[in-house]
């Protein structure tokens, strides 16, 4: 009965393949954290029966294109990714790749100002588009047929967007008002943006990927044109076609779209900064009158899929599921189940990033329940898991889950189309990607141990509590 | 204009029906329970969603959220196996088992990988006819609802619907928050929920899609396993219709949120109405189209007042809404409200144009097949359409449906439905409820009705 959640959400974090088995998450204001989860729990193929990798091919303008067939609807996703994100923005002029991805929309010489998804709409197709931090994408589910169209239209936006003053001025309170509902009007989201401006340092991973609202205020049609300009050239793109679709039939339609289009910049070789990360345990108390149940955070500084060494990174998604993934797991049944003193605490590996990843523990009291006890709880769980070690029960079950989701997932082309690109856009290979559930099958106990301690031992990290009252 | 290059590949998509490619079996288990199959052997996995009629509506007042609890604690404890073995079991073989109460009906969804296909139905009987209830898994569970009750009301989106369903039904079943309130969640006794399952849980009002890597012949014993020691009758009480007041109101619930959260709302469709289908595409030329939608473009395409605004039927068995919803920064909350009835007006009065109406057809009848894309959402389409009594073949008519509309029954329905006086509206924020002075007076701009008790009245 309550009223539906907000629809089009043009900023994403990544998908979570798993249905949140923790009661309640779905129904809670800060659920939204817990999409985001790595590569690890949405992704793969099954290992045995995925068969052959997704073919890939590069045109001769440097656009790389991945095919993914599925062929029980006639029905394709369509995406085109660039590699250019929020953390690419220059300082000062933060929310620029997400407000671009919003003008994107605005129409081309070829196409009037909102025509575009008129016309994906008049083709019984829905499209939308979404950016993180390390890539922006746009993508368009139709029917088989109008593919063709999509492409013509997309490769159009590619390079021959219009934009005036007119068209953007309007966006950019859009997007002003985008903000104040996803942080502004939300406690624990403005709370999370604290925390990681204080776990990545000066990192552009500790800023908001929609971006400061006076900064986005400031942003103007010549910001949007020169970004375009620097970063959204084939060389810099990678197109991928899930469905109803052969790597054959893909290729003559990516030549004639897409290969004509000419470099008009140099591949983009980012530079940034290594994340500086705290040197002591930061604790950050916020208090909102709007609030009357209290909520505890932990951020502790972890790898990327991409920088870990690759026994790690399966080991941290079933480091993640043994002591806080679903309702078998440690924190749940110590705190949840037998303690009685939370009603509901997750953990979460977070290694989808070019950079510098994260791994996520958080708690909800009982109504009436402290903070305190809560934390302590965690932190006994976890040095009992550090003293102790880990069961094969457990390890056995969590490796099942983890790789029982990658076939889960492949009942979705928009889902794998996703889980791919993220993994390309975050450093990681074809390969890699399709192999994950090998990877996770290999995990021993060992592997958990050591990551383990690599988190939780000598780790500095940031708390975030959000409590009931005046922060005055 | 060179427009034209993309025009030509617009045309109708009507041939486009998913049933082309999907085959929908009527499976009749040897014991008579019904089930409708879509079989598809290309990825080793079986959904399987279910209803029930009988919902949270039924629930005593003074016991309301005992649907909801139940559906919580079916998967905490069955037959031989306590809660923690019963979900160790689940994750071993990594099924997923879900239930939810919704106003009308009480729902099960069940996704398993094929090669453990018996283990999880197996489980899932166990959950459905021998849940064992036991006293520290329903009190626990009752905590945890709480909690969810506890923070609901600090979520801005939560207290709108709740204070709409309040103002506009008063004290109607389907006005209470399917959760129940803090106090009714305490006097909800074990033998309540026995009680709730036994008149629910039945298989005379069950209705049941399976999609996956199994066979009709596979499916029919199946279906006796799974539902078989369910009772042959449901015992579901007769719910009230429930009527809109006439007059509009406006309610403000005074919260420090920058952004205020609009929920608005007048008398809906229901279902079986003949102008639902009319109802359903003006609904998408209106608010329920994103982008070709009248009010997104004026509210937020022309203006920039807010980041979503969108419009939706809601029919529900003894009832009929027709919701919208817009969230924007407080200063500018009564010019978007003068926007939307501003616009709804205008529908009633001037109805569409032809060409509205020709691009609401291609995409609806175009799009449809993309509801049919993943087992999951295949599952729960068929499950929709039995719930609704839309018929097996309803796949293969419903685009013949949507085609059929003229613009004279848009106009009708428009005028049936569209009744800006009529609008409830609750806001919740801190609003400047003034219109913008630039907009043009239309008459629409009413100011709020005065009067009612409880959050702030204007």
């Amino acid at each position: 009965m309550a009223a539906r959640h907000w629809r089009r959400c043009r900023i994403i974090k990544p998908v979570r393949g798993r249905v949140p088995r923790l009661r309640y998450l779905a129904a809670l204001p800060f659920a939204a954290l817990l999409l985001a989860v790595g590569f690890g729990l949405i992704f793969g193929g099954s290992g045995r029966a995925a068969g052959a990798p997704p073919e890939s091919f590069t045109l001769e303008n440097g656009m790389n294109v991945l095919v993914i067939p599925d062929h029980r609807a006639p029905v394709v996703t369509h995406m085109v990714w660039y590699t250019v994100g929020a953390a690419d923005e220059t300082p000062g002029k933060t929310g620029l790749a997400h407000f671009l991805e919003h003008l994107m929309f605005k129409g081309t010489e070829k196409i009037a100002p909102g025509e575009f998804s008129r016309i994906v709409a008049r083709n019984g197709g829905q499209d939308n588009a979404f950016t993180h931090y390390d890539f922006t994408a746009y993508f368009q589910v139709i029917a088989k047929d109008r593919l063709p169209l999509v492409m013509e239209m997309e490769a159009d936006r590619m390079t021959n967007l219009v934009l005036s003053d007119a068209e953007v001025l309007p966006e950019r309170d859009v997007v002003m008002e985008e903000r104040r509902m996803r942080i502004e009007n939300n406690p624990v989201a403005a709370l999370q943006s604290d925390m990681s401006a204080a776990l990545y340092g000066g990192h552009p991973y500790g800023r908001d990927i929609i971006g400061h609202m006076e900064e986005i205020a400031g942003l103007t049609t010549e910001d949007a044109i020169d970004f375009y300009a620097r970063f959204y050239t084939p060389n810099n793109a990678t197109l991928i076609v899930a469905g109803d679709i052969t790597a054959d039939e893909l290729r003559p339609l990516a030549e004639k779209y897409y290969g004509g289009i000419a470099e008009r910049a140099p591949t983009f070789k980012r530079d940034r900064a290594e994340a500086v990360w705290p040197q002591e345990d930061v604790r950050l108390e916020r208090r909102d009158p709007r609030v009357t149940q209290a909520t505890w955070l932990r951020f502790y500084p972890a790898p990327s899929h991409r920088k870990a060494p690759e026994a790690d990174v399966p080991a941290f998604a079933v480091l993640a599921e043994i002591l806080g993934g679903g309702t078998t797991s440690r924190l749940y049944r110590a705190l949840v189940v037998e303690q009685g003193i939370a009603s509901g605490v997750q953990s979460w590996y977070e290694g989808n990033r070019l950079d510098d990843g994260k791994f996520g523990v958080y708690g909800l009291p009982r109504v009436g329940g402290d903070l305190a006890a809560l934390k302590n709880s965690i932190e006994a769980e976890i040095s009992r898991l550090l003293e102790g070690g880990i069961g094969d029960e457990e390890l056995a079950r969590a490796k099942t889950v983890i790789a029982a989701s990658a076939i889960y997932a492949r009942d979705s082309q928009r889902t794998m189309a996703y889980a791919y690109g993220e993994g390309l856009m975050t450093g990681l290979t074809v390969g890699q990607i399709h192999e994950w559930p090998e990877l996770v099958r290999r995990v021993e106990r060992e592997d958990v141990m050591r990551v383990a301690r690599l988190i939780f031992e000598n780790n500095p990290s940031v708390t975030g509590e959000l409590l009931p009252g005046d922060n005055s | 204009m060179i427009r034209a290059v993309f025009v030509a590949f617009v045309f109708l998509a009507a041939s486009l029906v998913p049933a082309a490619a999907m085959n929908i079996e009527r499976v009749v288990s040897p014991g008579g329970i019904e089930a409708w199959l879509v079989e598809e052997d290309s990825i080793p996995l079986i959904v399987m969603d279910v209803a029930w009629k009988g919902g949270s509506a039924s629930d005593p007042a003074e016991k309301s959220g005992t649907a909801n609890m139940v559906s919580s604690l079916l998967d905490e404890g069955a037959g031989d196996l306590d809660a923690a073995a019963f979900q160790a079991r689940l994750e071993d073989i990594a099924a997923r088992m879900s239930f939810s109460a919704e106003s009308d009906n009480f729902t099960a969804s069940l996704s398993t990988l094929a090669e453990h296909r018996d283990e999880a139905f197996r489980l899932f009987a166990l959950a459905i006819s021998e849940p064992r209830f036991e006293d520290d898994a329903i009190e626990r569970i009752r905590a945890q609802i709480g909690v969810v009750i506890a923070r609901n009301s600090d979520r801005p989106e939560w207290i709108a619907s709740d204070s709409w369903y309040k103002t506009a039904l008063g004290d109607h079943p389907y006005a209470r928050a399917p959760e129940g309130t803090a106090e009714t969640l305490r006097a909800i006794t074990r033998d309540d929920l026995m009680e709730f399952k036994r008149r629910v849980l039945a298989r005379d009002n069950l209705k049941i899609s399976v999609v996956g890597a199994i066979s009709p012949v596979e499916l029919g014993p199946l279906l006796d396993r799974t539902f078989g020691a369910l009772p042959e009758a449901a015992d579901l009480p007769e719910l009230e219709p429930a009527a809109l007041p006439e007059g509009g109101q406006t309610i403000v619930v005074e919260r420090d949120f920058p952004q205020s959260v609009i929920l608005f709302g007048m008398q809906g469709l229901a279902r079986d109405d003949e102008d639902f289908i009319p109802a359903f595409i003006m609904n998408y030329m209106l608010g329920g189209g994103s982008f070709s939608s009248r009010l997104m473009e004026e509210v937020r395409v022309k203006r920039g007042l807010a980041y979503s605004v969108s419009t939706y039927l809601s029919p529900l068995d003894r009832a009929a809404f027709y919701f919208g919803e817009a969230g924007t920064k407080n200063e500018r909350v009564g010019e978007t409200l003068a926007v939307v009835r501003r616009e709804l007006a205008r529908m009633a009065a001037e109805g569409v144009t032809q060409e509205e109406l020709d691009d609401a057809k291609t995409y609806l009848t175009g799009s449809y097949p993309l509801r049919f894309t993943t087992n999951r959402s295949i599952a729960s389409q068929l499950l929709g359409i039995q719930v609704e009594n839309l018929g097996i073949d309803y796949v293969d008519r419903r685009n013949s449906l949507i085609e059929a509309v003229t613009i004279e029954d848009i106009s009708r329905v428009a005028k049936r439905l569209l009744k800006p006086e009529n609008l409830i509206v609750t806001i919740v924020g801190k609003p400047n409820l003034s219109p913008d002075p630039n907009l043009p007076e239309d008459g629409d701009m009413r100011p709020a009705a005065p009067g009612h008790p409880g959050d702030v009245p204007l």
